[in-house]
């Protein structure tokens, strides 16, 4: 590990770097959450720092900061053989407005690990292609992985949805939706039931003839 | 055949080109039952693949923060639940890294030889199954077989065969048995000895090859940018080797060889593999002549490791210890820090946050197989859908790793 990155990111960056230290012999530097994307991308393309590989991106939930969330990420280099964290913080107390660039049009890894950040902690990761739970169910309540979702809590039973007839019992979702590439929860709208009251709203165009 | 004598309109002779949606898993026999690979085909081609997981999501890093941090242990044996020992290990040290303590040689050399044990373990199960799961069933046999004998090391040694829960932070559970040695060394050549026959079996069968070679291939350039660590990035040329790259532990103090393929292909995957199982064989027999036969196992600092039992039933002091450890836990100080180790997939990394207490404040490990399986889609899709099977076996997912 060498501080010499550290001091690269400073020396560019300069009063968008809110502090750095290297505790355990892990190079880390806290950044302005505005900017966390152009550090990334200036750490990957930069030949003194190479960073070819995203490790790790995580976050970590303290309820009493404010910001309140840290979204840490692990960078490492394999030809110049080193290592940087790089640290932002985002949020308020009650967990909103966390938001941030995504990182997907850097490392492919990013899509995957955006998607699990946003599933356990809530942070939205603005442009990023595919934003939906990973790890839990799209009916899923609340971001486990924060302080303030307890640990006991169970989940409530998806709902059986009622149609028109008080007798129909439909099921939790359409026949068609158990499968389809989007079955988003996030930033998409589903049908209200008078305009779909039997669930068969597909999001893709339906057949298409050659 | 008789021509159907009837006029049909234009448009209903063609036939939908509509794509056809297909469910692979969960519960797929070849799936693990874990994962669940949406579809889109056009005749036998796969179009488009989304690949769901969090079949087996368990919540374990939200477990953590509510336990010791020794009591994690049993949650990180049932990570990658196919080399225990080898998260254990990993997990060790990383505590230890933040507590800034050093475990004796003993030990140290203890874990090198139990986590190569496990790697072993773990290849032959990777390869085993891809084999089996093309029909090759014998190979499958003579590889569990050999994983067996290992396991019956882990059983003697730990008590356990599957999830030991044997790691420590500042050691070991136990001390290595008397025989500890001798057992390890007529098992490793039992062991070889079927690993050559089982790959003599298969690698000159012209079916088994055709459906490897050439197939899930994927780029250098691909794999580092979805972060691939281990065999599977070394399929693809990448000579990257968390035990070569940062030697940790006493990794230096050993002669051994980083296997690397060429293509990226599921054939150079399976070769890697069979390689490093060699490799990690030459691992162990080497730390088996540095080992030291006497010497403590844990670091003598009562604030970290449980005194002997006779002790606490007898002494005050012990008894103190004893209760301060399993009540209130180890007191690590605040902080944070980055760990990693080579697991069986690739770099198992460990990000820990302490607030000083006995419990953990956040416990993020980085799984390999999660992070593998993201860019499974990139080397399906354009394939046909037999291939996800060989593809999909040879990148080892392993569920409660993948879906933490």
């Amino acid at each position: 590990m060498s501080k010499a990155l550290i001091e690269l990111v400073k020396k560019q960056f300069g009063s968008s770097v809110l502090g750095s230290h290297s505790q355990f012999g892990d190079d880390t530097v806290v950044i302005e959450a505005k900017r966390w994307v152009e550090v990334h991308r200036f750490l990957r393309d930069n030949p003194a720092a190479q960073m070819t590989m995203l490790v790790d991106l995580c976050a970590v939930d303290y309820p009493d900061r404010e910001p309140r969330f840290e979204l840490v990420t692990h960078l490492m280099s394999i030809p110049k053989k080193h290592r940087l964290r790089v640290k932002t913080l985002v949020g308020d107390h009650a967990g909103e407005g966390a938001e941030v660039g995504t990182l997907v049009e850097l490392w492919g890894a990013a899509n995957w690990f955006e998607r699990e950040t946003w599933d356990m902690m809530g942070i939205t990761f603005l442009g990023h292609p595919d934003l939906r739970r990973i790890l839990t169910y799209p009916e899923f309540e609340g971001h486990p992985l924060r302080k303030d979702y307890p640990a006991n809590r169970t989940q409530p039973l998806v709902p059986y949805r009622e149609g028109p007839d008080v007798l129909d019992k439909l099921a939790p979702f359409g026949f068609d939706e158990g499968m389809p590439f989007g079955r988003q929860t996030h930033l998409t709208q589903r049908p209200s039931l008078a305009e779909d009251p039997y669930g068969t709203y597909r999001p893709r165009p339906g057949r298409v003839r050659a | 055949m008789e021509p159907i004598d009837q006029d049909l309109e234009e448009s209903e002779l063609e036939l939908p080109s509509e794509p056809m949606k297909l469910n692979m898993g969960p519960a797929h026999p070849a799936m693990h039952g874990t994962v669940r690979i949406v579809l889109e085909l056009s005749g036998e081609t796969v179009n488009k693949a989304d690949v769901q997981i969090g079949y087996l999501h368990r919540g374990f890093e939200k477990m953590c923060e509510r336990g010791t941090w020794t009591q994690c242990f049993p949650y990180i044996d049932r990570l990658n639940y196919v080399s225990p020992m080898l998260n254990n290990n990993g997990f060790a040290m990383a505590v230890e890294k933040l507590l800034g303590i050093k475990v004796p040689e003993r030990c140290e050399y203890y874990r090198v030889i139990l986590g190569e044990l496990a790697r072993i373990c773990d290849h032959l199960t990777c390869n085993g199954a891809s084999a089996m799961e093309l029909g090759a069933f014998t190979p499958f046999l003579w590889f569990i077989k050999g994983r067996d004998l290992l396991w019956d090391i882990f059983e003697e040694e730990t008590g356990a065969r599957l999830t030991h829960s044997f790691g420590r932070v500042g050691g070991m559970a136990k001390p290595p048995t008397i025989h500890f040695k001798d057992h390890v060394r007529t098992a490793l050549k039992t062991v070889l000895k079927l690993v050559g026959e089982g790959e003599s079996l298969i690698l000159k069968n012209r079916i088994f090859l055709d459906r490897l070679e050439g197939v899930g291939r994927i780029t250098p350039e691909l794999a580092l940018s979805y972060a691939w660590t281990g065999p599977c990035l070394r399929s693809t040329g990448v000579a990257y080797d968390v035990r070569k790259a940062y030697p940790y532990s006493v990794y230096d103090r050993f002669d051994f060889d980083v296997p690397v393929g060429t293509t990226g292909d599921n054939y150079d995957r399976f070769m890697v593999r069979l390689e490093e199982i060699r490799q990690s064989a030459r691992i162990v027999e080497q730390a088996l002549e540095q080992m030291p036969d006497d010497g403590p196992i844990n670091v003598d600092d009562p604030r970290i490791v449980l005194p002997p039992k006779e002790e606490v039933y007898t002494t005050i002091e012990a008894t103190i210890q004893h209760f301060k450890i399993v009540m209130e836990g180890i007191k690590v100080p605040a902080g944070e820090c980055y760990s990693y180790s080579e697991g069986g997939n690739g770099e198992l990394g460990f990000y820990l946050v302490s607030d000083g207490s006995g419990t953990p404040y956040r416990v993020r490990i980085r799984p390999p197989s999660f992070i593998i399986t993201s860019a499974l889609h990139h080397m399906i899709e354009g394939g046909m859908i037999a291939d996800i099977i060989p593809t999909f076996g040879s990148i080892n997912m392993i569920g409660g790793e993948c879906d933490h």
